[in-house]
């Protein structure tokens, strides 16, 4: 086990595959001479040359569907689209493409191709760069969703991420990048997708979270014990594609109360599948209806305290807790 | 460094470059480079947050495309913004306020530096997204065609821009449509941090406007009358109905890519930097103006510490606006319809 940041144990992960694996190269702007807009990449170029760290134009759909041919002629590309916002840009080419082109083909074509981008706000970026849509990515069937929440998980799904025979949407959220974690530096250390952990044991709510709201459900978790006297379990998700519902359903009948943490908007956001899930899996085990804590239904906003006010935050998960009892 | 000589596209009415034209043009210079130098140290000194795309060394290009044009005429803008509206006679106290994410601001501090917007001077907004001007600004040239206004439409992109589709579909669009569409690149050398030679295979994107039928030009970025000469015509020609053209203007930013730090980075010498900035574009203009008579120093002097003061007005405008209140939050996301059935 090493500490590491965030950042650091994924580009760990990035360089152990480039190296285990010839097939791997990376793509995105200013990920090479420069080292990536979160410096995931930083001294990738150096060790492993122009033909495989290429830093591109400023084209995300041109880049997402580069991908997607060298994936479909045999390569193990990684794409790098800075933030999850830019992505839109290469849509047509993640969903029309990437997310269906195995099934339309009946299995002749994989895309084993890494996406990675960030989500996440707080930062007085405004609306163009502060979303967070893994709901929307898992909405569509074809795709792997994957957003850890601490570094070793960076590290083990982002190297699982390169041995997945589909597309993989990796998302990185900002504020998680200088979070610091024991990592293992074994090179086999992958951590499987569709399996999330129960971060904190508790017996009387299940605070559900991903990414970025992890954090907040357990800072929430530890008030609420300190101040509340209230035992919550937290769950990280991990994986939003597969999704592990027996995790959260085991949890759930055993606290009868669920809360779902995310940063998304309500309004269509994952937190409503996990609730209409738990409501078809563990309807007779609920003792009050499934909870969602998340962003406010708005643009993200410039003001620091409009944009305080759009996000989620720990409190806001207490008050939802605390109304179920 | 330009490679070519500007040359006119086509089209033989040059609007006359009289005295005033060529005062008017320096003020606005002037007052860019004053706004976003106190910008900028209002940023590093932690007072401004989130992101500042400064345009320090590039004001000729935007100075001498808006003197031709009136609030009716629209602009699109880029993440690289301030200039733009400041040239267009955008209020610098609303600018700053919004930097400051202040209730007083062009977006009631829900924008912020990349995305302030002036309707009413027909600047149709700054974008975070590389690359969404394009397709926006023919549609307001689209608009202008449609209800025979006479306006048009200047979409500012930076050499990195010009790599994304967007761009691509927009400019094949106007020149099949015949738009008064006016594709302005302003070409500083760099998308973000990688060089034009590590991001396209050609030098100059105005080759591009022939692959889409329409005329292309190059011009000097750092002279202001060569940029009010050339976006002169090619505005002419929109107004004339005769369609687009692609102006590629070379300049260049002295500051790093976000923020104010220019020196000592990584993907540039310093010594390119101090290069270009023997031909800053407010000198050459300052020194053309002397020479033929039209300003003295001691004018240009007085004029530097006019808008200065103005400057600090309107920061002081924009940190006496209050915050914005929470409940404000949730208004604009949808506008009100008025007699919708
Ligand atoms: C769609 C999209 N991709 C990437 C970015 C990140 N980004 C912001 S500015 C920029 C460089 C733009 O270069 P250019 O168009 O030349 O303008 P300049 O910054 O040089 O003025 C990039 C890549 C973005 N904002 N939007």
């Amino acid at each position: 086990m090493v500490e590491m940041r965030m950042r650091d144990a994924l580009r760990e992960a990035l360089r152990e595959e480039l190296l285990r694996d010839e097939r791997v190269f990376l793509l995105g702007e200013d990920i090479g001479l420069y080292g990536g807009s979160y410096t995931v990449t930083k001294g990738l170029l150096d060790e492993f040359g122009a033909k495989r760290v290429i830093d591109t134009p400023i084209a995300e759909s041109g880049i997402v569907g580069a991908g997607i041919g060298a994936a479909m002629a045999g390569m193990r590309p990684m794409v790098e689209l800075m933030t999850i916002n830019f992505s839109f840009l290469a849509m047509d080419q993640i969903v029309n493409n990437a997310a269906k082109l195995h099934y339309m083909s009946n299995g002749q074509i994989n895309i084993p191709l890494v996406i990675r981008m960030a989500s996440g706000g707080g930062s007085q970026l405004a609306a163009t760069h502060s979303h967070s849509l893994e709901g929307m990515y898992a909405h569509f069937p074809g795709l792997r969703i994957v957003c850890p929440s601490n570094p070793a998980d960076g590290k083990g799904l982002l190297k699982r991420a390169f041995r997945d025979d589909n597309t993989v949407i990796f998302i990185e959220h900002t504020a998680n990048y200088s979070l610091k974690g024991e990592v293992p530096d074994d090179e086999d250390y992958l951590v499987e997708f569709g399996k999330a952990t129960v971060v904190r044991e508790g017996t009387d709510v299940t605070l559900i979270g991903y990414s970025g709201s992890v954090h907040q459900a357990t800072r929430a978790a530890t008030m609420l014990a300190e101040q509340e006297d209230v035992d919550a379990e937290v769950i990280d998700l991990r994986t939003l594609r597969p999704l592990d519902m027996d995790t959260v359903i085991a949890s759930v009948k055993k606290t009868n109360r669920a809360v779902v943490v995310e940063d998304d908007w309500k309004f269509g956001g994952f937190g409503g599948e996990l609730s209409a899930q738990i409501m078809e899996q563990a309807f007779d085990w609920l003792d009050a209806p499934v909870a969602r804590v998340s962003g406010k239904d708005v643009p993200m906003p410039y003001n620091r305290n409009l944009e305080f006010a759009a996000l989620p935050s720990e409190e806001d998960v207490v008050d939802a807790v605390l109304s179920m009892f | 460094m330009p490679r070519r000589k500007s040359k006119v596209a086509d089209g033989t009415n040059p609007p006359a470059l009289t005295d005033d034209v060529l005062r008017d043009i320096f003020e606005r210079m002037v007052r860019i480079r004053s706004f976003e130098e106190e910008a900028g140290k209002l940023m590093e000194s932690g007072r401004i947050p989130g992101a500042l795309h400064l345009y320090v060394g590039e004001e000729a290009v935007a100075a001498g495309v808006m003197v031709h044009l009136t609030d009716d005429d629209q602009i699109t803008s880029t993440h690289r913004g301030h200039g733009h509206l400041v040239a267009k006679g955008g209020d610098l106290g609303r600018m700053y306020a919004e930097l400051f994410g202040k209730a007083g601001g062009y977006c009631k501090g829900k924008g912020g530096s990349m995305h302030i917007s002036d309707v009413e001077k027909g600047m149709l907004g700054a974008n975070g997204i590389v690359g969404a001007g394009p397709p926006i600004a023919i549609g307001a040239a689209f608009s202008n065609k449609y209800r025979g206004t006479g306006n048009v439409t200047v979409c500012f992109f930076g050499d990195g821009a010009s790599n994304e589709g967007t761009f691509h579909e927009a400019a094949n669009m106007a020149a099949l449509y015949g738009l008064p569409v006016i594709f302005l690149c302003e070409n500083n050398g760099f998308g973000e941090y990688t060089r034009q030679d590590r991001h396209q295979a050609i030098r100059d994107v105005a080759d591009r406007a022939a692959g889409y039928g329409m005329p292309g030009v190059v011009v000097d970025g750092m002279d202001a009358v060569a940029v009010y000469e050339t976006a002169g015509e090619a505005i002419a020609r929109a107004r004339r109905g005769e369609g687009p053209t692609l102006v590629e203007a070379k300049t260049y930013r002295y500051f790093d890519h976000v923020g104010v730090r220019g020196m000592g980075v990584v993907y540039r010498d310093d010594s390119e930097v101090l290069e270009w900035r023997k031909r800053d574009p407010i000198d050459l203009l300052g020194s053309r103006l002397e020479e033929l008579g039209v300003m003295t120093r001691e004018q240009m002097d007085t004029l530097q510490e006019r808008v200065l003061f103005e400057v600090r007005e309107a920061i002081a405008f924009a940190e006496a606006s209050p915050d914005p209140t929470p409940d404000q939050l949730l208004e604009d996301v949808y506008t009100v319809t008025a007699g919708a059935r």
